[in-house]
């Protein structure tokens, strides 16, 4: 559960985006949820509407969401040790979409079978097309909270009268 | 002899059942698995648990695996011919050493029928429990293909099959106790509806020991009352939830599921391992969990649970909800996808696309498991009034790892009282 400093790849003009919902996903192999569902609670804390697409999403239902809501950032998270060779596979995919190009996409998690990501695959995923990669372990969290923060601040929710 | 009735004689002549998850991709490995199981030192059943290709349908992943020598996280079951599955069990099961099939899947058809070629007869799972954690599976599609596993497993097995339902395990962990009763039950009266009559039903070991012999005391009266013509049995899983990372911690936390079992008068015990906040484990730490599990069960002293005369709050909501339930329509398996999609049953956290997904549940100071958001729940006039309480980010990990802690904590602190 878990995002940790990552090494960032500078391709997206994070200051530029638009506001929009944050998509949560797992990868198609990926059955586990409590990652996900961690992720949506940090990621409404600081202000954003988050889709989540749960566990075991497909690659098609991925790319289909994200190209009909224009999400403000694409948070993929996987702890079942397929999410390197996944990851790489998905965003290619994504990134090959004219209108998703300019969208902040991040990876984290048990990324291999292992545990700790190498360098290697580090630089892989970055240039595959990721905007950041982040291991597992404490530190993550926080490293990843602040990759949020410096997006253009959300504008406050409207309180819903009752 | 049937799964469930070697288990129940076991219980009469006063044994747990032990059981680990256990599942290697090549026959040879997977019966030398199956061979440790059985000659622990403890009263044991052999599990076959299957790869995550397989559960998803994947087979071409799994040839691909098996063709490069990747090693799979588990028997891939409908890949092996049934002879090779045969002779793998050949010598080894037995009637006094069943084996079960273990997979996680939403759409299991070609897992029950390879299952049932190879001479096997037990297995586990259900609509919903199978179906709402994993993945997107719509749940009336989950709910169609179990309909059709049972038919399958009715018509093709050798001997009469069984199946445990995995409702009692629902997310692992924070789903409050009468919820994991509830669903345990009503997937059992759907097999029972669908001709199963030899039936397990499962709970998962929560935080709180008060509260678990609470709901293991509603899960067999409710079974009871529900399900009086069915052979059943309860089996308990230990700890379900991120486990102690510390070899001691982790121990305990299984001995005490061991007394939980034998305590609520439970038959059976799904094990966990040293290894389990790290990896996958091994055989050796398998038949170390199963025997700790053993020794610790046969110094525990089953007595009945002091009966409260209504049953108690977890009697009284389990109860509140598998009513609701039923009536929502006389077909069990349709009565579920209804009741879903009111709200009647919800489950906390759970974001597949059929779960309202309004209800919430923390960890009370007593360490009890509570509601916290009953969302669309019947309960409102069973469970205490209070505010609801909103659950952050911070709040969930503190939930999520409270057991971890609490473990590792007084396993820490013994080691350095022995240091000094």
């Amino acid at each position: 559960m878990s995002l940790l400093p990552g090494k960032a790849a500078g391709r997206t003009d994070i200051a530029r985006c638009r506001r929009g919902p944050v998509i949560v996903s797992s990868v198609a192999s990926d059955a586990h949820t409590w990652n996900l569902v961690y992720l949506q609670l940090v990621i409404e804390e600081l202000g954003y509407e988050v889709v989540n697409l749960g566990p075991c999403v497909p690659d098609d239902l991925l790319v289909q969401e994200c190209r009909a809501r224009l999400p403000a950032m694409v948070v993929i998270s996987s702890v079942n040790g397929h999410g390197y060779q996944e990851g790489l596979r998905v965003v290619q995919r994504l990134r090959a979409c004219p209108e998703l190009r300019g969208i902040p996409m991040v990876i984290g998690g048990k990324l291999g079978i292992t545990g700790g990501e190498s360098s290697g695959h580090i630089d892989d995923l970055l240039s595959a097309g990721f905007d950041a990669v982040f291991d597992d372990g404490t530190a993550g969290i926080a490293s990843f909270r602040r990759l949020l923060t410096a997006l253009s601040p959300p504008e406050p929710m409207l309180e819903v009268a009752s | 002899m049937n799964f469930g009735d070697f288990v129940r004689r076991c219980h009469r002549a006063g044994k747990l059942v032990v059981q680990p998850r256990m599942g290697m991709s090549s026959p040879a490995r997977m019966r030398a698995g199956l061979l440790a199981t059985k000659n622990a030192n403890a009263t044991t059943v052999g599990t076959i648990t299957l790869d995550s290709f397989t559960r998803n349908g994947d087979l071409a992943s799994v040839e691909r695996a098996l063709r490069d020598g990747v090693g799979l996280n588990g028997y891939p079951i409908v890949h092996y011919d049934p002879d090779v599955t045969r002779a793998m069990l050949d010598g080894v099961m037995a009637a006094d050493f069943p084996v079960q099939v273990r997979h996680g899947s939403a759409r299991p058809l070609p897992i029950m029928k390879a299952l049932a070629a190879a001479g096997l007869h037990a297995t586990e799972g259900g609509p919903v429990s199978y179906c709402l954690p994993y993945g997107r599976t719509p749940l009336a599609e989950s709910v169609r293909n179990w309909a059709a596993c049972c038919a399958v497993l009715r018509d093709s097995v050798e001997g009469e099959p069984h199946v445990e339902t995995f409702g009692g395990c629902m997310m692992g962990q924070l789903c409050p106790p009468s919820q994991l009763v509830a669903l345990s039950v009503l997937e059992a009266m759907f097999f029972y509806q669908h001709g199963m009559r030899s039936i397990s039903v499962s709970y998962a070991q929560q935080t709180s020991v008060a509260q678990d012999l609470e709901a293991l005391a509603a899960l067999r009266r409710l079974c009871a009352q529900l399900l009086p013509h069915a052979r059943w049995h309860v089996v308990v899983y230990a700890y379900m939830g991120l486990y102690p990372r510390t070899p001691a911690g982790a121990m305990t936390l299984l001995g005490k599921a061991a007394e939980l079992a034998v305590r609520s008068g439970s038959e059976r015990l799904i094990v966990k391992t040293v290894a389990e906040a790290h990896r996958i484990p091994t055989i050796e730490e398998n038949v170390s969990a199963l025997e700790h599990a053993a020794a610790v069960a046969g110094g525990t002293v089953a007595h009945a649970p002091a009966r409260e005369p209504d049953g108690g709050q977890v009697y009284a909501e389990a109860y509140t909800l598998v009513e609701a339930v039923l009536n929502c329509g006389s077909d069990i398996g349709a009565a579920l996808s209804t009741a879903f999609r009111r709200g009647l049953l919800d489950v906390p956290y759970c974001v597949h696309p059929d779960n309202a997904g309004r209800t919430r549940s923390f960890i009370d100071t007593d360490g009890r498991l509570q509601w916290a958001d009953i969302g669309s729940l019947p309960l409102s006039g069973v469970v205490g009034r209070r505010r609801s309480r909103s659950v952050t980010a911070a709040d969930l990990m503190e939930a999520l790892s409270h057991i971890q802690r609490v473990f590792d904590a007084e396993a820490l602190e013994q080691a350095n009282r022995r240091a000094l």
